[in-house]
C-alpha cells in the first residue's frame, strides 16, 4: 500500500477517497480483495474519528454508572431498588428477559438462517452474533445482581460441596443457569469459530507487531488451506446445528421462570412460544437498530443493503404479528378459563394502575409496527431504525408489564402494592445499555463487523455491485 | 428509620482506641481477684443455663395492672406473656405490654441523673434536696407538690398519704391525658360516688355500645375481649351467643366486631342514648325530635334489650361526657343488668379525683407562686396538658422542679433535676387491675441505669433515701400481712396475683332524677351549640403510641393501626363524604382550627366515620421522645383544650395545598368480591354442612412429586375469624418472639414491612359505612408449598412435621418464593434491617436466628417453641400433649382466635376446629393444602334488621376500587 500526497493508493489501483471508503467504480462488482480491504481496513487502518471518541466517552460514562450502581448495590442490598413485597422482581428481571431476548436474533440469524441456507445472512451475522454475546452478557449479570446475597450466586451451580447439597432441580431458576450458561458458551464458540479466518486475515494485514501477535494468537494458526476450510465448514455447520435449538430452548426456559409460578399473568402455557417469539422480535429490532448506523457510518451500504434491512423488517413484522396474537390469546385464555384471578389480571393489566404501560406495549409492539406492511417503509433505513427503537422500548415495557403488573396484584388484595423504580433501577438499566454499547464499540474497533471470509464466498456466487 | 447507625466518627474511634490501649495497660497491673469468685457451675436456683425463666409480675396499663409472666433469658427480660391467673389477662396481653420489653431495652431511655443539661449523680440530687426539704418540714410542706399519673398501687398511695401527713400543706396532683374523669363523674352523677363499673360480657346476650371502646382500650379490655369472644366464636352455643349494636364515631375494633354498626357523631351519642332510654321507658323525658338512632333500629333494639333484661349491657366510651355515662347507668339499672352483667365496685384508682381539675389547680398555684418544689413522677404534662393551661409557662414559676421518668422527655427538659425512673420490668411494686384485683410486681432485671422507682422518689421526699424499692413495697405488705407475710409474699409473687383481693361489688342507690336533670341541661347546651354545618373534632388515644408515651417504641410505631392500617404517623381521619365536600384527598395536609389554635395535619379518608366529624389521635408530634419518636406525626395536644378534651365542636378545616406521605401498610382495602373472608349469619352457619359451605380444603389430585414422609407430628393452625377482633397483638407478639426487625416509615411505604403475621383489614359494602373484616395471615405452611418448588438452592424446604421451613443460611435471596406465595407471607431483608445496638440486642430471643440482609424469612409456627416442647416430651418419653405447644401469636391473643396443635392427634383442639363445616382454607382452589385454615366469621344480626342491612350493604360486592381510599401516591 502506498501513499500519494496523503491519498492512499491501493495496490489494485483503486483510490481511497478517504480511509475505509474504498469502493469499486459504480456498477462494478466487489472483488474478494476489495471486500477484505474494505472491512479489514475499518479495523486496521481507519483512525478513530471524533464521532467514535464521543461515542466511546458517552458509553464508558454509562458503563461507569453501571459499575457504580453495581458497587452500591453489593454494598447496600437490593433495597436500593424499588422492589418490595409483593413486587419482589422488577427491573433486574425485566432487563434480564429483555437482554436475553435481544440476544436471540443474533443466534437466529447466524445459525438458524445458516441451516436454512439464507445467504443474505452473511452480511449481518457477525455483528448480530456480537450483539448476542454482549446482550447475553448483560442478561447474565442481571439475575446475579438481583440476588439478596449475590456473593453466594455460585450455590445455584451444581458443584461437589462438603455439605453435599445440590441445587433444587425443580426450580426453573436452576434450568435458567444451564440454559443461559449453555447459550453464552455456544454463542461465544460459534462466534469465535466464525471469526478465525477473518482473524487470520487481520493478522496478515496488520502492520504493528502487537496487532500481528494479538490477531495471530487468536487466529490459531489459520492458513486458509483447503483442509482447514473443509474442517472449518463442517465444524461451523455443526455448531450452527447446536446453536439452533438454543434459540428455542433458552427463552423457553426463561419463560418457565414465570409460567412455572402461580401468579396470574405468569401461569400460562402460552409463555414458551410467546417468549421465544418476543425474543426474536426484540432481537431483530436491535439488529436493525445496530445495522442502520453501522452501514451509514462505515459506508457498508453495499454489503448491508436495503434488501437485507427489508428482509429483517419482514421478520420483524412476522414476529410482531405473533406477539400480537399472543396478547390476544392471553386475554382470551383468561376469560375462557373463567378463572376469576386470571380475568382480574387482564382487567388490571389494561385498566389498572399500570394500564399506561400496557397500552404503550400495544402501541409500540402492535400498532406502530403495522407500518411494516408498507414495502416502501421496509426499504427506508431511517424509518426502520426508528421502528426498531420503538419495538425495543415496547418489548422492554412488555416484560415489565408481565413481571411487575402481574406481581403487583395477585390473589389477596391486602398485599397489593405498587412498584416505583428508584434512581438505581434506572441507573442499572441505563448502565447496562451503556455497557452493551461500549462493548459493541470495542468490537467494531477491534474485530471485523462483517464476516470477510463469508462475504467473499458470497460475492463469488452472487456478485455484489457497487452502488455509488 | 429505627436504625441506629454505627455512630462512630474518626475522633470517637481514636478516643476509644486510646482509652482501650490505656486500659489494656492497666490490665497488666491487676492483682488477681479481690473477692472470692464462684464459677458458674451451679447457677442460681431455678436457673438452668440456656433455659428461660418466667417471673410472674404485673405491668401498668394506663395505671391499671395487668398480670404478666416475664420471660427472662440469662437474666434478660425478652418477652412478655399474660398471666393465666390474673383476671385482667387470663393469659393474654395487649400490644403495649408486648412492646414493653423493647421499651426496657430502649437505648434512648434516660440513663443518668441530670441537673439541667448536665450529668449529675443521685447523691448530688439528694444533697440539693436537703435544704429545701428541711425548709419544707418547717413550713409543714407548704409549696411542695407531687404530680403523678393515675395510681392504683396501694403501697405507693400509702406512701404518698403518709408523706402528706408529714407535710400537711403539701398537695398531690394527678394527671394523665387519657384519664377516667368522665367515667368517675358519670358514676358520681348516677350514684353519688365515683364507682368503677366492670362488665361481664360472657353473660351478656345483647350489648349496645355508644362510642364504645370496650374492645379497644378500656381498662380490662383484654379480659373483656375474651369474655366477649366466648359469646361470639364460630361455634358459640346458641344460648350464649350475643348480639352487638355499636353506634360509634371513629371506627374502632368494637364497631368492627358489631353485628349492627351505625356511624354517629360523638356529639350526638347523648341524643341517641336519650332516644333509647325513652323508648325503653327508662326515663320520663320525652324523646328528642332529631333521630340519632335509625328508625329501623329502634324496634329491634328495644325488643332485644327487653327480651334480655338482666343479660344485656349498655356501655359508653370514655370520651363521652359524664351525662352519657350517668344515663348508661340508668339504662343498665332499668334493664336489671346491675349485679348481673354490670357490676359496680369501689374505685380502683387510689384517688378518684377529677384529674383535669387537679392539674388546673396545680397550674393556678404555680402561676401564683405558691409552689416551691414540684416533683413530677412519671407524668409528662408539658407535652400532655391541655393547651390552654399553658403548663410549661406556669412551670417556669417554680423554683425547684424535679422530674422522674423513663425518658428525658419534654417535661424533663424544663425541670431542674431529672432522675431516671426504673422501668416497671426493673422494679417491685403492686398494682390493681380493672376489677380491683391486686398483684405484686417484681423485676425481671436490676435497673439498667440505676433508675429509681416512684416508691423511692416519694420515700426520698419523706426523708428516707436509704430504703430501696423492694423494702418500701414489702414494708407496706408486711404491715398488711403481719402474721403470714412470708407465705403471703411467696405465694403472691409466685402466682402473680394476690388471692381474693378483688373487691366485692356494691349495689349503690341510683339517683335517677339527678341524672335526668343533668342530661336535659346538657342537652340544652349542646342543642344550642349544634349547627347544621358544625364539624366536630374527636380526640382519641392513639392505638399504638397511647397518649404519646410509647412514641419511641419502634415495634408499636410500625404495627399497623387497626382499621386505618397506618404506621408511624397520626392523621386527621375523616369520612369520604366530608372529604369529597371539602375537596380533600388522603395525604393532603389540612389545617384544623379550633378557636385560636391551628394545627396542620395530613388527612386520611376512612370509611365508616360519620359525616361532619374528624378524628385525631393523640400521642404524636413528640419533640423529646427519642430517636424513634421525635418528629413523627403531629401533636394533637396543641389544639386540645381543657373545655373540650375529647370532643370539640365547631372546628374549621382549610386546605393547605401541601401533602404529606403517610405510611399505610395496606394499600388496597376492598375485598373485591373474592372468597377470602367467609361470613355467615348464625342461621347460615347452623345450616352449614361440609358440602354446602364452600370448597373442600384441598383436592386429592395426582402429583408428580412424592409426598414427603410425615413424622409423628403434623402441626396445624386454625384461626377463628368470628373471635378475632383485629387488635394486632399477634403481630407484635410474633415480632418480640422471633426477633423481627422494624424497617421505618419509608420502608413501610415501599411495602417492605417484616411482620410474619399480619392482620388484613378489608371493607365490604357501602363506602360510608362498610362492613369491616379482619383476617390474621401467618404462613399457611402449605403441604404443597409453591415456595418450595421454585427455590433454586433448597432454602425453602418442608420438614417431617409439615412445617415449611426457611433455611436462612442457605438462602441466596432470589425472592422467587415470595413471588410464588399466593398469600404473600414471606418477608425479605431488602436492606440490613437489624441493628447491632448494645441494649437492643439484649432483647432478642436467643433461640431464634437474627437474619442478615438479602435473606427471606417467614413464620415457622414458632419452631423453637415446638422444639422445646418436643425435647421436654422426649425426656419424659411421651408424645407432646395437645396444647403444650403455644405459638407466640396464639398465646397473646385476647380472644383465643388462634388454636395450634397436632393434626395426628384426633382429639386435638385444632382437629376439632378443622372438623367444623365452617372451616375453610384460604385460596383452596390453588390446592396448596394449607395447614393454617380459618373458621368463617359468624355474625348474629337481628332478623328484624335484615332488610334494612340488606338495603345498606349491597349483596353484590362493590366493583374493584369502589372503596378505594388509597392516596394518589399509592394508587
Amino acid at each position: 500500500m502506498a501513499t500519494d500526497g496523503g491519498t492512499l493508493i491501493h495496490p489494485s489501483g483503486e483510490r481511497y477517497v478517504a480511509p475505509g471508503t474504498l469502493v469499486p467504480p459504480r456498477g462494478e462488482r466487489y472483488t474478494g480483495a476489495i471486500i477484505t480491504d474494505k472491512i479489514a481496513d475499518l479495523v486496521l487502518v481507519r483512525p478513530m474519528g471524533r464521532g467514535f471518541y464521543i461515542g466511546f466517552i458517552v458509553t464508558s460514562a454509562f458503563t461507569l454508572l453501571f459499575l457504580v450502581a453495581i458497587s452500591y448495590l453489593f454494598a447496600t442490598g437490593v433495597g436500593i431498588w424499588g422492589v418490595n413485597q409483593p413486587v419482589a422482581w422488577a427491573f433486574a428481571l425485566t432487563n434480564f428477559v429483555w437482554w436475553v431476548g435481544i440476544g436471540h436474533a443474533g443466534t437466529f440469524i447466524s445459525a438458524f438462517l445458516l441451516l436454512l441456507r439464507q445467504h443474505w445472512r452473511t452480511s449481518v451475522n457477525r455483528f448480530a452474533e456480537a450483539m448476542t454475546i454482549f446482550a447475553v452478557a448483560m442478561a447474565g449479570l442481571m439475575p446475579i445482581l438481583h440476588l439478596g446475597r449475590p456473593w453466594f450466586a455460585y450455590w445455584l451451580v451444581p458443584y461437589p460441596d462438603v455439605m453435599n447439597i445440590w441445587p433444587q432441580w425443580r426450580s426453573p431458576l436452576i434450568w435458567d443457569i444451564f440454559a443461559i450458561a449453555t447459550y453464552i458458551i455456544v454463542s461465544i464458540l460459534f462466534w469465535y469459530m466464525g471469526l478465525i479466518p477473518d482473524l487470520a486475515s487481520l493478522r496478515d494485514r496488520a502492520q504493528s507487531r502487537t496487532k500481528q501477535i494479538a490477531y495471530g494468537l487468536f487466529a490459531l494458526g489459520w492458513r486458509g488451506e483447503a483442509r482447514q476450510w473443509f474442517r472449518f465448514e463442517t465444524a461451523y455447520l455443526l455448531m450452527a446445528g447446536l446453536a439452533t435449538p438454543l434459540v428455542i430452548s433458552v427463552h423457553t426456559v426463561v419463560s418457565l421462570d414465570f409460567s412455572f409460578g402461580l401468579v396470574p399473568g405468569w401461569h400460562s402455557t402460552i409463555f414458551p412460544p410467546y417468549f421465544v417469539d418476543g425474543a426474536l422480535y426484540s432481537g431483530f429490532a436491535m439488529a436493525i437498530v445496530l445495522a442502520v448506523p453501522l452501514r451509514a457510518i462505515f459506508r457498508l451500504r453495499d454489503f448491508i443493503t436495503v434488501d437485507h434491512l427489508s428482509k429483517m423488517a419482514i421478520l420483524l413484522l412476522v414476529t410482531g404479528e405473533i406477539v400480537f396474537y399472543s396478547y390476544v390469546v392471553e386475554a382470551f385464555n383468561a376469560y375462557y378459563s373463567a378463572d376469576a384471578y386470571e380475568i382480574a389480571m387482564i382487567k388490571i393489566r389494561y385498566f389498572g394502575p399500570y394500564a399506561p404501560i400496557s397500552w404503550s406495549v400495544i402501541l409500540c409492539n402492535v400498532l406502530i409496527p403495522q407500518a411494516l406492511w408498507s414495502g416502501k417503509l421496509r426499504r427506508n433505513p431511517l424509518a426502520l431504525f426508528c421502528l426498531g427503537m420503538v419495538v425495543l422500548l415496547g418489548m422492554w415495557l412488555e416484560r415489565f408489564m408481565i413481571i411487575v403488573a402481574s406481581l403487583e396484584r395477585d390473589f389477596l388484595p391486602s398485599s397489593w402494592h405498587m412498584f416505583y423504580p428508584t434512581f438505581w433501577d434506572l441507573a442499572t438499566l441505563a448502565g447496562s445499555v451503556g455497557a452493551f454499547a461500549f462493548m459493541f464499540l470495542l468490537f467494531l474497533r477491534f474485530l471485523p463487523a462483517i464476516s470477510m471470509s463469508e462475504l467473499r464466498k458470497e460475492a463469488r456466487e452472487k456478485p455484489i455491485r457497487a452502488s455509488a | 428509620m429505627p436504625r441506629f447507625g454505627a455512630g462512630y466518627n474518626r475522633r470517637d474511634f481514636m478516643k476509644l482506641m486510646g482509652a482501650s490501649l490505656a486500659l489494656a495497660g492497666t490490665a497488666g497491673c491487676s492483682h488477681g481477684p479481690l473477692d472470692k469468685l464462684v464459677p458458674y457451675r451451679n447457677g442460681p436456683a431455678e436457673q438452668t443455663y440456656g433455659k428461660p425463666v418466667f417471673y410472674a409480675s404485673a405491668l401498668p396499663r394506663d395505671g391499671y395492672g395487668v398480670g404478666v409472666l416475664v420471660e427472662t433469658n440469662m437474666g434478660r427480660p425478652t418477652k412478655i406473656e399474660g398471666n393465666p391467673q390474673h383476671p385482667a389477662s387470663l393469659g393474654a396481653t395487649d400490644v403495649f405490654l408486648q412492646a414493653s420489653v423493647l421499651e426496657l431495652w430502649d437505648p434512648d431511655r434516660s440513663q443518668t441523673v441530670r441537673r439541667g443539661k448536665s450529668i449529675a449523680t443521685w447523691n448530688d440530687f439528694l444533697g440539693t434536696l436537703q435544704s429545701p426539704l428541711a425548709d419544707l418540714a418547717a413550713r409543714g410542706g407548704a409549696g411542695l407538690r407531687i404530680l403523678t399519673e393515675t395510681i392504683t398501687s396501694p403501697s405507693l398511695a400509702a406512701q404518698i398519704h403518709s408523706l402528706l401527713e408529714r407535710y400537711p400543706a403539701a398537695k398531690w396532683h394527678q394527671w394523665q391525658p387519657i384519664n377516667h374523669d368522665n367515667l368517675h363523674a358519670g358514676a358520681t352523677l348516677a350514684y353519688g360516688e365515683p364507682l368503677d363499673t366492670i362488665y361481664r360480657f360472657d353473660r351478656a346476650r345483647v350489648v349496645v355500645a355508644f362510642d364504645g371502646d370496650f374492645l379497644d382500650d378500656a381498662p380490662g379490655f383484654v379480659r373483656y375481649a375474651l369474655d366477649f369472644s366466648t359469646t361470639r366464636e364460630a361455634h358459640a352455643a346458641p344460648e350464649r351467643r350475643s348480639r352487638l349494636y355499636a353506634l360509634e364515631c371513629t371506627p374502632t375494633l368494637t364497631g368492627a366486631a358489631a353485628d349492627h354498626r351505625w356511624p354517629l357523631r360523638a356529639s350526638d351519642m347523648i341524643v341517641a342514648l336519650r332516644e333509647l332510654a325513652a323508648a325503653l321507658g327508662a326515663t320520663t323525658a320525652d324523646s328528642a325530635t332529631t333521630s340519632a338512632i335509625p328508625a329501623q333500629w329502634m324496634p329491634s333494639l328495644v325488643a332485644d334489650l327487653q327480651a334480655n333484661a338482666s343479660a344485656s349491657i349498655v356501655t359508653a366510651g370514655r370520651r363521652q361526657p359524664p351525662e352519657v355515662h350517668a344515663l348508661v347507668h340508668v339504662l343498665n339499672a332499668h334493664l336489671r343488668n346491675v349485679g348481673n352483667t354490670v357490676l359496680h365496685i369501689p374505685p380502683v384508682v387510689a384517688q378518684p379525683k377529677d384529674q383535669q381539675a387537679s392539674l388546673r389547680s396545680l397550674v393556678d398555684d404555680m402561676r401564683q407562686g405558691h409552689v416551691q418544689i414540684i416533683v413530677i413522677v412519671g407524668a409528662n404534662p408539658v407535652y400532655t396538658a391541655p393547651v390552654d393551661l399553658e403548663f410549661a409557662r406556669a412551670l417556669e414559676q417554680v423554683p425547684l422542679k424535679v422530674h422522674s421518668g423513663l425518658y428525658v422527655d419534654e417535661t424533663a427538659l424544663r425541670c431542674d433535676w431529672h432522675v431516671p425512673a426504673a422501668h416497671p420490668l426493673e422494679s417491685f411494686g403492686d398494682l390493681r387491675a380493672f376489677d380491683g384485683t391486686l398483684a405484686l410486681a417484681q423485676p425481671g432485671i436490676a435497673p439498667l441505669y440505676d433508675g429509681k422507682s416512684a416508691h423511692e422518689i416519694v420515700a426520698t421526699l419523706a426523708g428516707d433515701a436509704a430504703s430501696g424499692n423492694r423494702e418500701l413495697v414489702e414494708a407496706y405488705w408486711r404491715s398488711a400481712h403481719a402474721t403470714d407475710f412470708a407465705s403471703f409474699h411467696e405465694t403472691s409473687l409466685r402466682e402473680g396475683v394476690i388471692r381474693e383481693s378483688a373487691p366485692a361489688s356494691v349495689t349503690p342507690q341510683l339517683r335517677r332524677e339527678a341524672v335526668e336533670r343533668a342530661v336535659s341541661s346538657h342537652n340544652a347546651q349542646s342543642d344550642a351549640a349544634a349547627a347544621a354545618d358544625d364539624i366536630e373534632l374527636v380526640f382519641v388515644p392513639d392505638a399504638r403510641t397511647g397518649d404519646g408515651r410509647h412514641a419511641n417504641n419502634a415495634w408499636l410505631q410500625e404495627l399497623p393501626k387497626p382499621l386505618t392500617q397506618l404506621t408511624w404517623d397520626n392523621a386527621a381521619l375523616l369520612s369520604p363524604a366530608l372529604a369529597k365536600r371539602l375537596g380533600i384527598a388522603s395525604e393532603d395536609v389540612i389545617e384544623i382550627g379550633t378557636g385560636d389554635e391551628r394545627l396542620d395535619v395530613a388527612a386520611w379518608i376512612v370509611p365508616g366515620i360519620p359525616d361532619r366529624s374528624v378524628t385525631l389521635a393523640l400521642g404524636y408530634g413528640r419533640t423529646a421522645a427519642g430517636r424513634i419518636g421525635n418528629g413523627r406525626g403531629v401533636d394533637a395536644y396543641r389544639i386540645r383544650a381543657s373545655d373540650a378534651p375529647w370532643i370539640r365542636n365547631g372546628i374549621t378545616i382549610a386546605r393547605t395545598g401541601r401533602t404529606y406521605a403517610l405510611a399505610c401498610a395496606q394499600t388496597h382495602h376492598s375485598i373485591d368480591g373474592r372468597d377470602i373472608v367467609r361470613t355467615y349469619t348464625v342461621s347460615e352457619a347452623q345450616a352449614c354442612k361440609p358440602d354446602v359451605c364452600g370448597t373442600p380444603r384441598y383436592r386429592d389430585e395426582r402429583t408428580l412429586y412424592e409426598t414427603p414422609p410425615m413424622g409423628p407430628y403434623a402441626w396445624a393452625m386454625s384461626v377463628d375469624l368470628s373471635s378475632c377482633i383485629g387488635c394486632g397483638a399477634c403481630t407484635i407478639a410474633c415480632q418480640a418472639e422471633n426477633n423481627i426487625p422494624t424497617v421505618g416509615a419509608d420502608e413501610v411505604r415501599n411495602g417492605r414491612e417484616m411482620h410474619w403475621i399480619r392482620v388484613d383489614r378489608y371493607y365490604e359494602g357501602v363506602v360510608d359505612d362498610p362492613r369491616t373484616l379482619f383476617q390474621p395471615v401467618p404462613c399457611m405452611q402449605c403441604e404443597h408449598a409453591p415456595c418450595e418448588v421454585v427455590c433454586p438452592v433448597e432454602a425453602s424446604v418442608h420438614d417431617a412435621q409439615g412445617i415449611n421451613v426457611q433455611v436462612y443460611n442457605r438462602c441466596v435471596g432470589t425472592r422467587f418464593c415470595s413471588n410464588n406465595c399466593p398469600y404473600k407471607v414471606r418477608r425479605f431483608n431488602f436492606l440490613r434491617y437489624v441493628d447491632d445496638v448494645p441494649g437492643l440486642d439484649a432483647q432478642r430471643n436467643p433461640e431464634v436466628t437474627v437474619r442478615m440482609r438479602g435473606v427471606m424469612e417467614k413464620c415457622n409456627y414458632c419452631l423453637q417453641r415446638i422444639q422445646n416442647a418436643k425435647i421436654g416430651a422426649d425426656i419424659e418419653g411421651r408424645r407432646v400433649r395437645d396444647g403444650e405447644v403455644v405459638t407466640a401469636c396464639q398465646a397473646v391473643c385476647p380472644t383465643r382466635a388462634i388454636v395450634f396443635g397436632d393434626l395426628n392427634d384426633p382429639q386435638s383442639a385444632v382437629n376439632r376446629r378443622k372438623n367444623s363445616p365452617l372451616d375453610y382454607a384460604l385460596l383452596a382452589e390453588l390446592n396448596t393444602r394449607p395447614r393454617t385454615t380459618y373458621l368463617g366469621r359468624v355474625t348474629n344480626p337481628s332478623p328484624m334488621l335484615a332488610s334494612f342491612e340488606a338495603s345498606r350493604h349491597a349483596p353484590e360486592p362493590p366493583p374493584a376500587g369502589a372503596v378505594d381510599t388509597r392516596p394518589p401516591s399509592n394508587r
